[in-house]
């Protein structure tokens, strides 16, 4: 590699839906990330002959046979052994990253006390102005993060240990549910009851809740609940009546989800996910795989079906989007999430993920078909946590043997361990950048890792036992927890 | 016919007596004095058998009593506590205790050199108690050598200094390296190594000498129990005080220092 200096390769810029970008080009083996991005950028808008609206050109990062580049080509074939790279030409696939960046939280700026009891779950609205929080001691308290207090009013009806907690993607109706199987409707901006009973049917407690996404219905009318009852139940919060009840299961119901093709993923401890139609309650598949309990699912879709018509890229003033009627709510929620439906091929797709208590996560395309993509082993205890990146590209797994993994969300492939937490890590949280990666374990610290270089960033310690909520709000300025020491926390910059 | 069949076939053809009923409510209602009457009355072995079943029924009776009201009233029910999220509670309830006491004042209490401890006051050992005098010399006349009678730990890496020099024999039988260690708000217990002797109260002498008695503290390796700081470190030494008489019992018990 002596004259590397005036060598040249030729390669083919693509996207990862396989669109190609232009033709082969011959670029010199010396160019760094910066120039490839200027490259990359320059065909992307070469092909795409609309000017983008702000002209900023995209941080693009580069693969090469599912391998990045870290610094320059050079440094790439370097690295890599196999020589035979120079017969043909390069497929670089370029990877848009998000144009804005998270700063990471570092402090602690808030110690709320407020609660009476340990705190079960936490939740931002999908705008990141408001904070929800479920606890032992039966209420759902919001909180105002401007003043970083708790509000007046707060959910009082509940009768058992808060468990599930889920903000309408609209932003303006929070569900939550508790130990006896009663679920409960709460106004976010007031923290008063919405109606006046809780919708009751189930028999014993709720694990899971999930709403109808945005795209679908602008209204936000439909919710669905998933108990150790085995059932699922779609409710009709408008009129305050069950819809349909889903039965099929022949264990607890651990985890639903509720896709943007308007199908309910389920996970249950029977060891196997149900797709259901929920136009009319039918099952449409059981995916099976898993050879203990199913404790967790996620859509590749998530964060956006969670912040629905909020897009934490664009800066906007906040009145505007409260006085949104509910037909542009719904065309710009469907915006948002065809764009991500269509990220890896131009059909478009949903991915699942599940993780179990056999320690291994499944990769599958649930709208499709029964196989599961991949099957993803490493970890040495359950997993009790598995988010998919905002921008869909990579899978975080926590689990209880302290570890937490990341997975590219395409093939599955195994990238990463983050080591560092000393017990169970109990939930992830990402950025909305997908940068960065928050933690909350049993040993009574947070931790933030950053994505890029895989790496232990901030430890963050504080509270006094162990944390069993964290979230991270979707516009990327702070971070709440919550635990056993009763005491909410927020974090920021 | 037997006469009580005569009586029934009555009953069908016309019914009861017109005051029937008033008459048994009557003879309900003086019941209770017939009874108490008897109770007064009855003396001996009768008395006794009498009296107990009677408190038998009154037991039951307010039983009954108390079931009905409780029915009647719907009580709110109490919201049991240690609220663990939905994600836990199908898992087996490891109990594990909190954060205990952070290192700052650990290390506080360990400059001043005092604990509360649960054995706060123990009965001094006397030397002559656990030192036995062992004879020396040719003519067993020199007595500097001493054999301690009570349990002791003796570190790892410990050699036996050659006989001309040990002063102290320390037996093998009565070295101990393990400890039962109760944890005070688990009531949970752990066998674990003994990492040192951080206190004898009785004798400083006994403290560098490591003997193990009554109201001893000790250092415990309490790793095994998963123990974490704020900071979120893993606690690994902790104290423990011992609450038996080892030398009796052939096993040290003792409770861990909160």
């Amino acid at each position: 590699m002596a004259s590397s200096s005036d060598r040249a390769i030729l390669s083919q810029f693509q996207l990862e839906n396989g669109n190609l970008l232009g033709g082969p080009v011959e670029i010199p083996l010396t160019v760094n990330i910066r120039q490839l991005n200027s490259v990359a950028n320059g065909l992307v808008q070469a092909q795409e002959k609309l000017a983008n609206d702000s002209n900023e050109p995209i941080p693009y990062s580069f693969y090469i046979d599912e391998i990045e580049i870290k610094e320059s080509l050079e440094k790439y074939f370097q690295d890599q052994t196999n020589k035979q790279m120079f017969e043909k030409t390069l497929n670089i696939i370029c990877v848009p990253k998000a144009r804005f960046q998270v700063i990471p939280v570092e402090r602690c700026t808030a110690t709320i006390e407020g609660h009476l009891e340990a705190i079960t779950i936490l939740q931002f609205s999908p705008n990141g102005k408001l904070l929800a929080s479920g606890s032992g001691d039966t209420t759902v308290r919001f909180w105002d993060l401007n003043t970083q207090t708790p509000f007046d009013e707060y959910g009082k009806a509940h009768r058992h240990w808060i468990l599930c907690l889920s903000w309408a993607p609209n932003g303006k109706i929070v569900a939550s549910s508790c130990k006896q199987g009663l679920i409960g409707l709460w106004v976010g901006a007031t923290g008063k009851q919405h109606g006046t009973k809780l919708l009751s049917g189930h028999r014993q407690w709720i694990n899971s809740l999930s709403w109808q996404p945005l795209h679908l219905d602008g209204s936000c009318r439909l919710l669905a609940s998933g108990s150790k009852d085995t059932t699922i139940k779609i409710w009709d919060t408008h009129l305050f009546k069950t819809v349909f009840t889903l039965c099929g299961h022949t264990a607890s119901v651990t985890c639903i989800k509720w896709g943007g093709q308007n199908l309910l993923y389920s996970a249950s401890q029977d060891r196997t996910i149900k797709v259901w139609r929920t136009t009319d309650g039918i099952l449409c598949r059981t995916l099976e795989g898993h050879a203990h309990w199913v404790n967790t699912l996620a859509l590749s879709t998530d964060y956006v079906l969670r912040t629905g018509f909020y897009d934490p890229s664009k800066e906007r003033a906040t009145d505007d989007y409260d006085n949104l009627d509910e037909i542009t709510v719904q065309t710009l929620a469907l915006e948002r999430y065809e764009k991500v439906y269509k990220l890896f091929d131009t059909t478009g797709g949903e991915r699942l993920v599940s993780g179990s208590d056999d320690f291994t996560l499944y990769l599958w395309k649930p709208e499709t078909d029964k196989k599961p993509l991949a099957r993803m082993t490493g970890h040495q205890q359950l997993i009790n946590d598995v988010k998919f990146s905002p921008d869909t590209r990579i899978l975080a797994s926590a689990s209880f043997d302290k570890s937490i993994k990341l997975w590219s969300s395409r093939t599955g492939t195994f990238l990463t361990t983050l080591r560092g937490h000393v017990q169970a890590v109990y939930q992830i949280a990402w950025s909305a950048d997908s940068r960065l990666l928050v933690s909350g374990s049993a040993d009574s610290t947070l931790k933030v890792w950053n994505i890029e270089k895989r790496c232990l960033l901030f430890d963050l310690p504080g509270h006094a036992d162990e944390i069993y909520a964290v979230d991270y709000s979707p516009d990327g300025q702070k971070v709440a927890s919550g635990g056993k020491d009763k005491v909410l926390k927020l974090w920021r910059r | 016919m037997p006469q009580n069949e005569h009586i029934e076939l009555h009953r069908k053809r016309h019914g009861r007596r017109f005051d029937h009923y008033e008459k048994q409510k009557k003879k309900e209602g003086r019941l209770p004095h017939i009874l108490s009457k008897k109770a007064q009355t009855l003396r001996g072995i009768k008395a006794k058998l009498y009296n107990k079943r009677r408190q038998n029924e009154k037991i039951q009776m307010k039983k009954t009593i108390k079931s009905h009201e409780e029915k009647e009233t719907k009580q709110r029910e109490e919201v049991p506590e240690g609220a663990v999220p939905a994600y836990l509670l199908d898992r087996e309830k490891q109990n594990r205790a909190k954060v205990l006491s952070n290192t700052i004042k650990q290390k506080r209490k360990e400059k001043a050199g005092k604990w509360d401890v649960p054995i706060p006051k123990v009965k001094a050992v006397s030397e002559s108690e656990v030192f036995r005098v062992v004879q020396s010399g040719k003519r067993r006349k020199k007595a500097w050598k001493r054999l301690v009678t009570k349990p002791c730990f003796v570190g790892e890496g410990f050699t036996r200094k050659p006989p001309k020099f040990e002063r102290f024999i320390r037996p093998m039988a009565l070295r101990f390296t393990k400890a039962h260690v109760t944890h005070p708000e688990l009531k949970a217990t752990f066998q674990l190594p003994i990492i040192g002797v951080k206190k004898n109260p009785s004798s400083p002498l006994y403290t560098s000498l490591g003997v193990i008695t009554k109201g001893t503290v000790l250092e415990v390796n309490v790793s095994e129990l998963g123990m974490v700081t704020q900071g979120g470190k893993v606690v690994w030494g902790k104290y423990a005080q011992v609450t038996n008489h080892p030398e009796n019992d052939g096993c040290i018990n003792a409770v861990l220092l909160v």
